[in-house]
């Protein structure tokens, strides 16, 4: 791996994790409950793109399915949640 | 294949990584800085639509030409993705509308509900909050 894509990996991962962080303000501090929502919604996001990334610096498609993962049970839970958030129960 | 690839692959795919990286920070920051709930909603889409599609690109680039075939595992990604997010974002701004229209008491600044027909059973836990 030639230094150019080894530095473009780690600006995309410190961006990421920066984002991250970001977000985890706006989770921290959100005067409403579904800022918090998006907000975590926004960190499954990136944990998801972040695991992609890793994908690709150690070279292994084993993190293909940990992004899937993630994706997955991120939808679920911000849909969840804002569905509760929207009439006070999940299945109606 | 699994030493140094061609340097004309690993450029678009450092690019793309760049520009991914890019746009989530972009993400983060505007989710802290903007006001209202409303101007929220907007930046986590640049991290759902732009970063994910440029983290996508690279990797479909990158593995395609590591195995020396088409590498469309981390297509499903986006596709996944592409489906849920606007549930997920219609979802969040309806629950803001009904959360400020009853905290207001229907006296706000929000619009009144465009279901009448459906508005019948409803009223019950909207006359709780007045």
């Amino acid at each position: 791996m030639t230094p150019l894509l080894f530095g473009a990996i780690v600006f995309a991962q410190a961006c990421f994790a920066l984002s991250m962080g970001l977000a985890l303000v706006r989770l921290l501090r959100g005067p409403s409950a579904q800022d918090r929502v998006l907000a975590m919604d926004l960190i499954c996001t990136l944990a998801m793109l972040m695991m992609m990334v890793l994908a690709i610096r150690y070279r292994s498609s084993m993190y293909f399915e940990a992004a899937l993962l993630i994706a997955v049970f991120g939808f679920i839970g911000s849909a969840a949640m804002a569905k509760f958030l929207l009439r006070g129960e999940v299945i109606e | 294949m699994s030493g140094n690839l061609a340097w004309w692959i690993e450029i678009p795919v450092a690019l793309l990584l760049v520009l991914s990286g890019l746009f989530a920070l972009a993400a983060g920051v505007g989710v802290v800085r903007f006001q209202s709930f409303f101007q929220r909603m907007h930046p986590p889409a640049l991290a759902y639509s732009f970063a994910a599609w440029c983290v996508t690109l690279a990797s479909i680039v990158y593995f395609s030409a590591q195995d020396d075939k088409l590498a469309l595992r981390s297509w499903l990604i986006i596709v996944f993705l592409s489906l849920t997010v606007p549930v997920t974002t219609i979802l969040l701004a309806r629950t803001e509308l009904f959360r400020r229209r009853t905290a207001s008491g229907g006296r706000g600044e929000i619009p009144p509900t465009l279901n009448h027909e459906s508005a019948a059973p409803a009223p019950a836990p909207a006359d709780d909050a007045r």
